[in-house]
C-alpha cells in the first residue's frame, strides 16, 4: 500500500470529537428528535449564518433583508417550532431545555448572536409557555409557530422587554418605571390597559409582532406589577426604536422600543382577578421572569461554551500550518509537520482551552437536562399545593420546608449503612416525587447561576487565550472561525440576561442552604468512588477541594474580621461572591468528569477500539481542569480564611510569637532540628527583614491539613496535561473549517 | 399507472469529504485511516439518487420509497438523523463495511437479497434507483450488478433526468459526450437507473418530515442483519489518494479576459 499499516496506537485520540461522542457524553444518544435539531441548526449555522457572517454581514446594526433572511432558514430547519408542543406545531415533546440548548450550541458555534437572535424569540414567548393561561399559551403558540406547507400565513415573532433606560437600566430587576394603568372600564366589560414602557437593549425588536413586557402598576385600581402582552397592531405607538450600536452579536436585532398602547385586561400575562374593584394579576413581573430565566440563563452559557471548543480546530490548523511554505521548513520536517506544536506551551494552552470547553458544555448541558427533569415535577408541585388548597409565599414555604426536611433524611440515609427499618424508609423517599423535587431545586437554585456565570465570564477570559493562540491573525475578520468576534461576543453573553454580580448574588443566596450543602457532601463521596472506579480523572483532587470549600463556608460562617464584623452578612461579597466563584469552578469540574465517566462507561458500541484513547484524552481534560479548579479553590479560599486577618507586626504581641534566638539555640542543643520548627526568631531588637512575624494557624489547623492534601491531590495534573497536549500534537483533523471564514 | 412506483433506492454512507483519506492497511484488510471515528455522510451521488427519487414519488400518487443501505448501523443511524428530514422515505439497513474496499459483487449479492425480500414487492412498478457512481472508491458496478440478479434488464447509467409520459412510459435522460444528453423512451417498470447529479437541490431539512420517518428508521436500523463483505480474496497491493493539485496566486483586478486567457493555457498545457 501506499502508505504502510498503521495500527492507531490503542490509547490516543484518533479524531475530534464527533456525533457518537457527544451523544453519549450529553445523554441524547437516545433522543433522535433531539439528534435531527442539532443536524438541522447545524446545517443552518454552517450555511447561511456562516456565509452572512463571512460575507461582513456583522459590520452593521441595522437588521438588513439579509439578516432577516436567517429567520426563515430557522424556521424551515426546525429551529422555531422546537420550542412549540406537538400540538401546537412543534415536532419535540416534553421539556426542551436541553434541546435548546443544543440548538443555540449548534449555531454559537459558527456565530453567538445567530444563536442570540434564533432564542430570543422563545424567551419572548417564555412568559406566556411558563405563566400564561391556556388561551394565551394556545393563541401566541399556535401563532409564533411557523406555517405548514400550503398555510398562508405570516409568523408572529416575540420579543422580550425587562429592561429600561436609565435610572433603572441594569439596576435591579425588581424596579421598573414602565406603567400599567386603566383607560377604560365598563360595567361588566372587560377592562382596558394603558400601557407606558420604554425598553432598552430589547433583542428582536427589529422584526418582533409581539412583545412580553413588564410593567407596574401605576394606578390605585391594578395592584403590583406583571407581565403584559402587547401586539403590533394595538392602538397607540408601537415604535421599535433606534438599533443599539452593539460591537457584538450583530445578527441579533436590538433596539430601544417606545410603547404608548391600549390592551385589553386579557393580555396580562397568567391572567387576573378582579377584588374589590382592583385587578389583581395572577403572577407578578418578578415571579414570571424568575421562572423564565431560570432556564434561559442556562442556554447563554452552553453559548459560550460551544465557541470554546469551536476554537480547538482552527487553531490547531493554524498551529500545524504556520511555517508551511517557508524555506526553512521543508515537507517532512517537524517544523512542516508541526509548525507551532513543536512548542510545548502551545500545546498547553491550547489544552487549557480545550479543558474549559468540555467542562462548560458539561456544566450547562448537565443543567439543562436538570431543568428537564425538573420542569414536569414543578408543575406536578403545583397541581399538589392547588389540590391541597395551600396558596401564597408564606404557606407554600412552610409546605417546602416540610419537604426538605424529608429531602434531608433521605440525603441522610443515602450517605450512611441502613439497617432493614431505614431502608424501607430510604425507599419511600426515594420514591417521592415531592423529595426529588426538592432536590433537584436546590440543585438548580446553584447551578443555573453557576453555568451562566463560570460559562460566561471565565470562558470570555479563556476565549481571549484562543484568540492570542492564533497570533495576530486572531484579531481579523479572516481568522479561520471568526475567533475573535466569538471573543468579542462573549462579553455580551456574560452581560445580559443578569450580569455576573446577579449571579453572584444569587448563587451567594442559594448556595448555602442546607439542602445543597447536604448533596455537596454526597458530591464529594460520588466523587471520591469515581476516583477509585475510574483513576485519572482528577476526581480525587476535586473531591478534596470540594471538601475544602465546604470547610470554609462553616468556618466563614462563625468567624470575624480583625475588626470584629461579621464576615458572612449580605453586605460583604468580597466573602459572598469569592466563594460563588469558586463554587462555580467545582460545579463544571464534576458535571466535565461525570460527562467523561459516561463516555468511558457507556461508549464501546458506539466507539469500538478508538474508546480508551477517546475517553484516555477526554479523562485527561477533565484532570486538567479539575487541578485548575482545585487551584482557584484553594486560592479562594485561603485568601478569606486568612485575609481579614490583620498581619501581625514587630510589636509587643507580635514578638510574643516569636521564638527568642537565644532559646532556640538552646533547645537545638537539646533536640537537634527543634529549633527548625520556629517561624520566626528574634534577637534583642532585632528582627528578621520582613512585615512582621509569620502569622500562625492557631484554631484553622484543619483548613491547613485539608488544603496540604488538596495540593498533595494535584500529583499527576500536569502528567495529564502532557498526555493531552501529545494526543493534540496528533489527532487528525479535517482539512478545511465545515463553514466559510 | 394507477398504483405508483415502488422506488428503492440503493446508497450507502462515505466519509465526510472534508476528512483526510488515507488508505491503510489493517488486520480485516484495507481500509481508511481512523474510518469508524471519521463523520460520515449519505454518498453524495446515491443523495442525487434519493431526491430524485422522492421528486418522483411526490408526482405520482400511490409511490413510496425505500433507502436500501449497506453500512455500519452506528454510522447509518448518525447520517439518518439528517437524511430522514429531507424526504419522506422507508429504510431498510444492512450492517456490514461501507469504506469502499469491499467487493462489488458480495455487496450486490446482500442488496438484491434485501430487494427481494421487500414486503409487496411488485416487479412491475420497481425502478431501481443508485449512484451513476460513488464517492467512496466504488467501482461504479454495484447497481448494475445489482439489476442483473434482480433481472432487470433495462439500465440506465448518468441520468439526470426522468420524466413519466402519457401511457406510463418513462423518458430518461442520460449523459453523454459535450453536454449532450441521450434520450432514451422505456416503456415502464421495471428499470435502473444510475443518478449522475440531476437537476435537485439538497432539500431543506424539515423535522416534521423527519419524525415522520424515524418512526420507521429506528426500529428499521435496531433489527439491521449482519452484513460481513469482505473483498472477495482480492489483495491490494497498492492503494492511494488522488493527488490533489492546487496552485493559488492572489492578483487583484485581473480582466475576465486575462483570467480566461490564463485558464485556456493551463488547460492547454496537457
Amino acid at each position: 500500500m501506499a502508505s504502510p499499516a498503521v495500527n492507531p496506537a490503542l490509547d490516543a485520540l484518533r479524531t475530534l470529537p464527533g456525533d457518537d461522542v457527544r451523544q453519549i457524553m450529553w445523554r441524547f444518544a437516545d433522543r433522535y428528535d433531539v439528534q435531527m435539531l442539532v443536524q438541522s441548526a447545524r446545517q443552518v449555522a454552517r450555511g447561511p449564518v456562516a456565509r452572512l457572517v463571512a460575507a461582513g454581514g456583522r459590520n452593521d446594526h441595522d437588521w438588513t433583508p439579509r439578516k432577516a433572511e436567517l429567520l426563515a432558514a430557522y424556521d424551515a430547519s426546525g429551529i422555531t417550532a422546537a420550542f412549540m408542543e406537538p400540538e401546537e406545531g412543534g415536532f419535540i415533546s416534553g421539556p426542551k431545555n436541553l434541546a435548546l440548548a443544543l440548538a443555540a450550541f449548534e449555531l454559537a458555534w459558527v456565530d453567538a448572536g445567530a444563536a442570540t437572535g434564533a432564542l430570543a424569540g422563545f424567551l419572548g414567548l417564555s412568559p406566556i409557555h411558563e405563566k400564561g393561561t391556556p388561551e394565551q399559551r394556545r393563541h401566541y403558540m399556535s401563532l409564533a409557530v411557523p406555517p405548514k406547507p400550503g398555510e398562508e400565513r405570516k409568523t408572529w415573532r416575540a420579543a422580550f422587554a425587562l429592561t429600561e433606560p436609565i435610572p433603572y437600566v441594569g439596576v435591579d430587576t425588581g424596579m421598573l418605571s414602565g406603567r400599567i394603568r386603566v383607560a377604560e372600564w365598563q360595567d361588566g366589560a372587560e377592562p382596558v390597559l394603558q400601557v407606558e414602557k420604554r425598553g432598552r437593549f430589547i433583542t428582536n425588536m427589529g422584526f418582533a409582532s409581539f412583545v412580553t413586557a413588564a410593567v407596574d402598576s401605576g394606578d390605585p385600581r391594578i395592584k403590583g406589577s406583571c407581565m403584559v402582552i402587547l401586539e403590533e397592531g394595538d392602538p397607540g405607538t408601537f415604535d421599535r426604536g433606534t438599533p443599539t450600536r452593539k460591537l457584538v452579536h450583530q445578527l441579533s436585532s436590538t433596539t430601544d422600543p417606545i410603547f404608548s398602547l391600549r390592551v385589553p385586561a386579557s393580555r396580562i400575562v397568567g391572567g387576573y382577578t378582579v377584588k374589590d374593584g382592583v385587578i389583581v394579576p395572577n403572577f407578578d413581573h418578578s415571579t414570571i421572569i424568575e421562572a423564565v430565566f431560570r432556564r434561559t440563563r442556562v442556554t447563554v452559557g452552553v453559548i459560550t461554551a460551544a465557541k470554546l471548543l469551536s476554537a480547538i480546530e482552527p487553531v490547531i490548523r493554524y498551529q500545524r500550518n504556520r511555517f508551511r511554505g517557508a524555506e526553512q521548513a521543508a515537507p517532512g520536517s517537524i517544523r512542516h509537520d508541526l509548525g507551532i506544536q513543536q512548542r510545548e506551551d502551545a500545546l498547553h494552552r491550547l489544552v487549557e482551552v480545550w479543558a474549559t470547553g468540555e467542562a462548560a458544555a458539561s456544566l450547562g448541558l448537565s443543567t439543562a437536562r436538570l431543568f428537564d427533569e425538573l420542569d414536569p415535577l414543578d408543575r406536578r408541585k403545583d397541581a399538589l399545593l392547588a389540590a391541597q388548597g395551600i396558596a401564597g409565599a408564606r404557606a407554600t414555604m412552610k409546605w417546602m420546608k416540610l419537604v426538605e426536611r424529608s429531602a434531608l433524611e433521605y440525603l441522610d440515609l443515602a450517605a450512611r449503612p441502613r439497617g432493614a427499618a431505614d431502608e424501607a424508609r430510604f425507599r419511600v423517599l426515594g420514591a417521592d416525587e415531592m423529595v426529588r423535587f426538592a432536590l433537584l431545586d436546590a440543585q438548580a437554585n446553584v447551578l443555573c447561576p453557576a453555568t451562566k456565570l463560570w460559562d460566561t465570564g471565565h470562558g470570555a477570559t479563556v476565549l481571549r487565550e484562543a484568540v492570542s493562540l492564533m497570533g495576530g491573525y486572531g484579531i481579523t475578520e479572516d481568522c479561520p472561525g471568526f475567533l475573535g468576534q466569538k471573543w468579542m461576543d462573549s462579553q455580551l453573553e456574560a452581560t445580559y440576561e443578569g450580569p455576573e454580580a446577579v449571579q453572584r448574588r444569587q448563587l451567594s443566596v442559594t448556595m448555602t442552604a442546607p439542602l445543597f450543602l447536604a448533596q455537596l457532601r454526597g458530591w464529594a463521596r460520588e466523587l471520591r468512588h469515581l476516583a477509585s472506579s475510574h483513576p485519572g480523572t482528577g476526581a480525587c483532587a476535586l473531591a478534596s477541594a470540594m471538601e475544602l470549600w465546604l470547610w470554609t463556608v462553616t468556618y466563614l460562617a462563625g468567624a470575624t474580621d480583625a475588626d470584629g464584623e461579621r464576615l458572612v452578612q449580605p453586605a460583604r461579597q468580597g466573602v459572598s461572591f469569592k466563594l460563588a466563584d469558586a463554587l462555580a469552578w467545582l460545579c463544571a469540574s464534576r458535571a466535565q468528569i461525570l460527562d467523561a465517566v459516561a463516555l468511558a462507561d457507556g461508549g464501546a458500541a458506539a466507539l469500538g477500539d478508538a474508546l480508551p484513547g477517546t475517553a484516555r484524552f477526554l479523562a485527561d481534560l477533565c484532570h486538567v481542569e479539575a487541578a485548575r479548579a482545585a487551584g482557584e479553590v484553594g486560592r479562594i479560599c485561603a485568601e478569606l480564611v486568612h485575609g481579614y486577618n490583620r498581619h501581625p507586626a514587630w510589636d509587643e504581641e507580635g514578638r510574643r510569637a516569636c521564638w527568642s534566638a537565644v532559646d532556640a539555640e538552646a533547645l537545638e542543643g537539646i533536640v537537634a532540628g527543634l529549633a527548625g520548627c520556629a517561624c520566626d526568631q528574634v534577637e534583642g531588637e532585632h528582627h528578621p527583614e520582613k512585615e512582621g512575624p509569620c502569622a500562625s494557624c492557631r484554631g484553622i489547623t484543619d483548613f491547613a491539613r485539608l488544603r496540604v492534601k488538596m495540593d498533595g491531590c494535584l500529583t499527576g495534573a500536569m502528567l495529564a496535561k502532557d498526555r493531552a497536549a501529545e494526543a493534540l500534537a496528533h489527532v487528525m483533523i479535517p482539512e478545511a473549517l465545515d463553514y466559510p471564514a | 399507472m394507477t398504483a405508483g412506483y415502488q422506488i428503492v433506492v440503493l446508497g450507502s454512507v462515505v466519509p465526510d469529504p472534508l476528512q483526510t483519506l488515507e488508505p491503510v492497511a489493517t488486520p480485516q484488510g484495507p481500509a481508511l485511516k481512523n474510518e469508524a471515528m471519521l463523520p460520515a455522510v449519505l454518498d453524495p451521488w446515491a443523495a442525487h439518487a434519493l431526491f430524485e427519487a422522492a421528486n418522483l414519488a411526490a408526482k405520482v400518487p400511490g409511490s413510496k420509497v425505500t433507502l436500501v443501505s449497506l453500512g455500519p448501523k452506528a454510522k447509518l443511524q448518525q447520517v439518518m438523523m439528517a437524511v430522514a428530514q429531507k424526504v419522506p422515505l422507508e429504510l431498510v439497513a444492512l450492517d456490514g463495511p461501507a469504506g469502499g474496499f469491499t467487493d462489488a459483487h458480495e455487496v450486490a449479492v446482500r442488496l438484491a437479497a434485501a430487494v427481494k425480500a421487500l414486503p409487496g414487492l411488485d416487479r412491475g412498478r420497481l425502478l431501481l434507483f443508485g449512484g451513476w457512481e460513488s464517492a467512496s472508491r466504488g467501482a461504479g458496478v454495484t447497481l448494475q450488478l445489482v439489476g442483473e440478479r434482480l433481472e432487470i434488464h433495462d439500465q440506465f447509467q448518468g441520468v439526470d433526468q426522468i420524466a413519466v409520459q402519457a401511457g406510463g412510459a418513462l423518458e430518461i435522460l442520460e449523459r453523454v459526450e459535450g453536454g449532450k444528453h441521450q434520450v432514451s423512451v422505456v416503456a415502464g417498470p421495471p428499470a435502473v437507473l444510475g443518478w449522475a447529479t440531476g437537476s435537485l437541490p439538497e432539500p431543506k431539512n424539515n423535522p416534521q418530515i423527519g419524525m415522520a420517518n424515524m418512526r420507521q428508521v429506528m426500529p428499521a436500523l435496531q433489527r439491521a442483519p449482519a452484513a460481513p463483505v469482505g473483498t472477495a480474496g482480492v489483495e491490494f497491493l497498492s492503494v492511494a489518494v488522488p493527488k490533489a493539485q492546487r496552485e493559488t496566486r492572489i492578483v487583484k483586478d485581473a480582466s475576465p479576459d486575462e483570467i480566461a486567457r490564463e485558464l485556456v493555457e493551463w488547460i492547454s498545457q496537457d
